[in-house]
């Protein structure tokens, strides 16, 4: 059991290891040969060149994951507080068929939305890429926050009849408060997938100076004077922000995971 | 209470009407944006449109975009890597998940679970183009695990042995191992028109791996999830019957996991039939397409070649086949309700 643990987390460090050794070396120390072998001596150079090559690219990716996570959420908590607490005759097909945009191939609506950004004159633009972002965010937050509020007693909504308060009053003043552990589940699933989008900002922002940090670091990657050193590094710092997430609200993210899924 | 109660259900019962009236801004945006769009990708697939300027006109044959796509070579070759890609990690992302949710529960305690649990977790957080970058080097011929298995001295033992060291191309093998052409034309003799050679790309097996890598801690957390829900009363009473702990897992724990495992196999799988940023971080299209995908056709037909009714065709098979692993699942959640 213990040896089965110890491959385990041998497996699960290894492309760790790699990323970071490697970018610690110097560019004439790195080999094909050497590879497993520690940094001697350890040189900070690489990363210095990697956030050389990805600082502005980081920034939009900020300039676009904060909004769009935080717009994302806000719909996604009044569209799920309607179909969890104000039920109608089609609620349950409209919350499906909000649910399954969550699983279409993005591929599949590319063409129409690029030529709908170009007609809006927001493509090729950050607050394009938010746009996007936002609205097919919305399949994943709506379901987050409609399994929260399903398990909210109705004898709460009830008692917010008492002070006359309508269904939108009711949304602010009594289920808004309440429902800060569903905005960090949401908050931390939208980061996380917006940093990490790459389609979207691959083909909603061509232009190198708008393009978020996946983008980049794609292309760092294919760029052939980019030392391995180089990009290991630059692999770090993108993933920086998502990495820093996790192991701050890594028990958040868990249930995240059983609360994005759907539930019978 | 129970009176009051009735007031406010009446009281709600007017309400009621403003919860769809709230909803239409989302429902209207979302529905052009997911479902008007698929429909105008539909139009385009039966469109002229193959230039870079804008032609919606019907072709003459409107479904010649579909008849080249599945007698095109390259998009029989991503079909078959989807498929073969999807199934092989879906058996490691499930045996892997598993075996670590086991291993925790039953190896190990308290402080020290939630260490491994985020450790085999964390590679979820990172992007699909981190971990090809990352694999992608980990898997190059030259150096990577080849150097390992050099250190391990097997390749002294071949070579004594008379035969060649054992040095897998990984990404860049374009063999295709266990082919099935053959049996599938004398089971179905028109089936032998598919020029594509089908089985499994070589190329593959390092793309699933690193995805393993990345979703292995999901599916592990799903199960450890899964396995907090069953109740010890349910096992200590099976072990009073005289159980095994083998037993027990078999015939009552993984049993109780199924739903959990239909979750797994939803979400894994729908990500694995739209692979695109894996392929394009760790591969490219591959040796011969051997890592092909249609994610990738879609792109680079749409945005590459400018052949939009093409690539608009090619994303509407790739939807297909997540509808059809993913609808089912949707429409018996909407039943249970």
């Amino acid at each position: 059991m213990a040896a089965a643990i110890v491959f385990a987390s041998l497996f699960f460090l290894m492309p760790i290891y790699v990323m970071l050794v490697t970018g610690l070396k110097s560019a004439d120390n790195v080999s094909l040969s050497t590879m497993w072998q520690l940094p001697s001596p350890i040189t900070g150079g690489a990363f210095l060149e990697a956030w050389d090559r990805l600082a502005s690219s980081m920034r939009n990716s900020f300039i676009v994951t904060i909004p769009a996570t935080a717009l994302s959420c806000m719909i996604g908590s009044i569209n799920g507080y309607l179909l969890s607490k104000w039920r109608f005759r089609f609620s349950n097909v409209v919350f499906i068929a909000i649910v399954f945009g969550m699983f279409i191939p993005f591929q599949s609506v590319l063409i129409p939305l690029i030529k709908t950004l170009q007609f809006l004159g927001l493509y090729g633009s950050l607050l394009g890429l938010i746009l996007v972002h936002t609205i097919y965010g919305m399949a994943v937050t709506t379901l987050i926050f409609r399994n929260f509020y399903v398990n909210i007693p109705n004898e709460l909504i009830d008692a917010g009849r008492v002070d006359g308060a309508g269904v939108l009053g009711i949304f602010r003043h009594i289920v808004l408060p309440i429902s800060i552990p569903a905005f960090v589940v949401g908050a931390i699933f939208q980061f996380t997938g917006i940093w990490n989008d790459f389609l979207f900002g691959l083909v909603v922002t061509p232009d190198p100076r708008v393009q978020p940090v996946m983008i980049a670091l794609n292309n760092l990657s294919s760029t052939f004077s980019v030392a391995w050193n180089v990009l290991m590094a630059g692999a770090l710092v993108a993933a920086l922000p998502t990495a820093i997430l996790y192991l701050v609200l890594g028990r958040y993210f868990i249930s995240g995971l059983t609360a994005g899924s759907v539930k019978g | 209470m129970s009176e009051s109660t009735a007031v406010f259900k009446r009281l709600r019962l007017r309400e009621r009407s403003i919860a769809p009236v709230a909803l239409v801004p989302s429902v209207l945006v979302f529905g052009l944006f997911v479902y008007g769009f698929i429909a105008a990708t539909g139009l385009v697939s039966l469109s002229n449109w193959n230039t870079a300027k804008i032609d919606l006109s019907l072709a003459s044959n409107p479904l010649g975009s579909y008849e080249e796509l599945l007698g095109s070579y390259r998009f029989q070759c991503d079909l078959r890597n989807t498929f073969v890609f999807t199934i092989l990690l879906l058996i490691g992302t499930i045996l892997l998940g598993l075996a670590l949710a086991i291993l925790l529960e039953t190896a190990v305690r308290g402080r020290r679970r939630t260490v491994f649990r985020q450790l085999f977790l964390f590679p979820y957080s990172l992007s699909f183009i981190v971990t090809g970058v990352a694999w992608r080097w980990i898997f190059n011929p030259e150096t990577g695990i080849n150097l390992l298995i050099n250190a391990t001295g097997v390749n002294h033992v071949l070579a004594v042995a008379g035969i060649g060291p054992l040095q897998p191309g990984w990404l860049t093998d374009p063999q295709v191992v266990l082919p099935v052409n053959n049996a599938l034309a004398s089971v179905f003799p028109p089936l032998a028109a598919i020029q594509t050679q089908l089985g499994i790309p070589v190329a593959l097996i390092p793309v699933t791996i690193a995805s393993m890598w990345q979703l292995g801690g999901f599916a592990m957390a799903m199960f450890l999830a899964g396995l907090s829900t069953i109740p010890e009363e349910v096992r200590e009473a099976a072990r009073i019957d005289g159980a095994t702990e083998a037993q027990i897992y078999r015939r009552i724990v993984l049993p109780m996991l199924r739903p959990i495992m239909v979750s797994i196999i939803i979400i894994v799988g729908a990500s694995s039939l739209k692979i695109f940023d894996l392929i394009v971080g760790m591969s490219g299209v591959g040796p011969g397409f051997a890592t092909d995908v249609p994610g990738l056709f879609v792109y680079d037909m749409a945005f590459g070649a400018q052949r939009y009714n093409l690539g608009a065709a090619a994303s509407l098979v790739m939807l297909l086949l997540v509808t059809v692993v993913v609808l089912p699942y949707l429409a018996r959640s909407l039943r249970n309700e």
